[in-house]
């Protein structure tokens, strides 16, 4: 009979109050976690779209995206590989702001996130509105490296970290839910941590 | 402007709803240790008998979770190495990292006869189904979720044609060293055995231009040094970027 399983001595018996159930604090560390071949997106093309069921669809370069008003957050992420990386920091912009500036019909409910590789995730609207989303170009003072989703990606830290879609591309606004590229892969629909939403069912 | 006028989203592969490979959502069952191999020395297999079995697909992982007296738990991923269709048997091939809390305790602690919390199998993008020629690019472990699809390979008969690129450091860092045949192309990044023909060096395009499979689907696997260098090798050789597949650990360095 082997010894039993022990906590290790570096980890803290008061477990982090931060950490959801299942996760490790993986320290300093940004584990890179991609199904694609990384892109490399120049930022002279790049752009981002916000179209669907919208007043207007408004599709922003890398200039006036920079332009909108700076937002940033400071906080903790959580992937679903079981890795929370605690009290890290992103700046970008809102992604009420962006809403706003396309106008959001009242018959949306959801959004698909699209990247450039063609990645996609689905959210429902209250899951970026109101202060919890945001697009982001920097990760603690730096640009965002391409491994990390650079030059721009999307956070929404509240939930696992396959909605926060790299190289992301553009909002699509829609009436009803659309399983993104996990989601329809035996993934969670929502990925909420803190329920351990991971796996379909779950 | 209505959603019907929408240029369709770019895609990585179909979009369709279905439901989890290998079955519905699965729960936390005991897998049962009954083999323990040394594959290197930092790499083991652990073969486990699964009370309530697992039909999995080549490239899928389970969950494994530990808890300890005072209820502390962890739970990381290993792919499966072996192929399917072994019954409620399934090998999970582990390498111990430095510091590793559940690999260290894997290899230095677990015993044949010991059982431990498996869920699974997960994954449901890096799988090779049989139907389709494949090209298998595998760094260090990476290259377990890779057995598995070669193994499945030889044990099924399938035809479709299937090269392994194998890429360690050395020859002692070699896993599954007696498996590989002439699908395999072997590389030692820092030292070859004696006589070996390529001099040690990274995986690079001469070696990895001549083993393109037209139509191909090809499976990357390894550290994110090893799975970045490999797959942006691919696309520069012209397999399109839509054919190759990704799965990646550990830190950017």
């Amino acid at each position: 009979m082997a010894n039993p399983f022990r906590r290790p001595e570096s980890r803290s018996a008061e477990r982090d109050p931060r950490l959801p159930p299942g996760q490790y604090d993986t320290g300093s560390s940004f584990p890179v976690l991609t199904a694609e071949v990384t892109p490399r997106l120049d930022t002279a093309q790049w752009t981002f779209r916000i179209d669907g069921l919208v007043d207007e669809p408004v599709t922003w370069t890398w200039d006036e995206i920079q332009a909108l008003p700076r937002s940033t957050f400071d906080g903790d992420i959580h992937c679903v590989t079981t890795w929370s990386k605690l009290g890290t920091s992103f700046a970008g912009v809102s992604v009420d702001v962006l809403l706003d500036a396309a106008s959001v019909s009242p018959t949306a409910t959801h959004v698909v996130a699209w990247s450039h590789t063609g990645y996609t995730t689905n959210l429902p609207i209250a899951d970026v509105t109101g202060g919890k989303a945001w697009v982001v170009w920097e990760h603690e003072g730096q640009p965002l490296p391409v491994e990390h989703g650079g030059p721009a990606r999307l956070l929404v830290p509240h939930l696992y970290f396959w909605k926060s879609a790299k190289w992301v591309a553009g909002l699509r606004l829609l009436d009803h839910d659309e399983p993104g590229f996990w989601e329809t892969r035996g993934y969670h629909d929502r990925g909420d941590p803190w329920r351990e939403q991971r796996y379909a069912g779950d | 402007m209505t959603e019907a006028s929408l240029p369709p989203l770019p895609q990585i592969g179909p979009v369709t709803r279905r439901p989890p490979v290998g079955g519905p959502p699965r729960t936390w069952q005991t897998g049962t240790v009954v083999e323990i191999r040394d594959e290197t020395p930092r790499m083991k297999t652990f073969r486990l008998s699964l009370a309530e079995g697992a039909v999995h697909v080549p490239g899928q992982h389970l969950m494994v979770r530990l808890t300890a007296p005072d209820g502390y738990t962890a739970q990381r991923s290993y792919s499966i190495a072996s192929a399917p269709g072994e019954g409620s048997e399934v090998e999970l091939m582990v390498e111990r990292l430095v510091d590793g809390e559940v690999s260290g305790y894997l290899h230095d602690e677990l015993r044949v006869g010991d059982s431990l919390e498996v869920r699974g199998p997960f994954g449901g993008w890096f799988v090779w189904n049989g139907r389709s020629p494949a090209l298998l690019v595998g760094g260090g472990s990476g290259v377990v979720p890779l057995m598995s699809m070669l193994r499945h390979h030889r044990a099924a008969g399938i035809t479709q044609p299937m090269r392994l690129v194998v890429s360690v450091r050395s020859p002692e860092d070699l896993p599954f060293a007696d498996e590989y045949a002439e699908e395999t192309t072997l590389i030692f990044t820092r030292r070859t055995p004696d006589g070996w023909a390529r001099p040690a060096g990274r995986l690079d395009a001469a070696t990895l231009e001549p083993l393109l499979i037209d139509g191909a689907t090809a499976y990357v696997c390894g550290s994110t040094g090893f799975a970045e260098h490999a797959s942006q090798l691919l696309v520069s050789l012209g397999a399109p970027v839509g054919s190759v597949r990704v799965e990646r650990y550990g830190p950017t360095s």
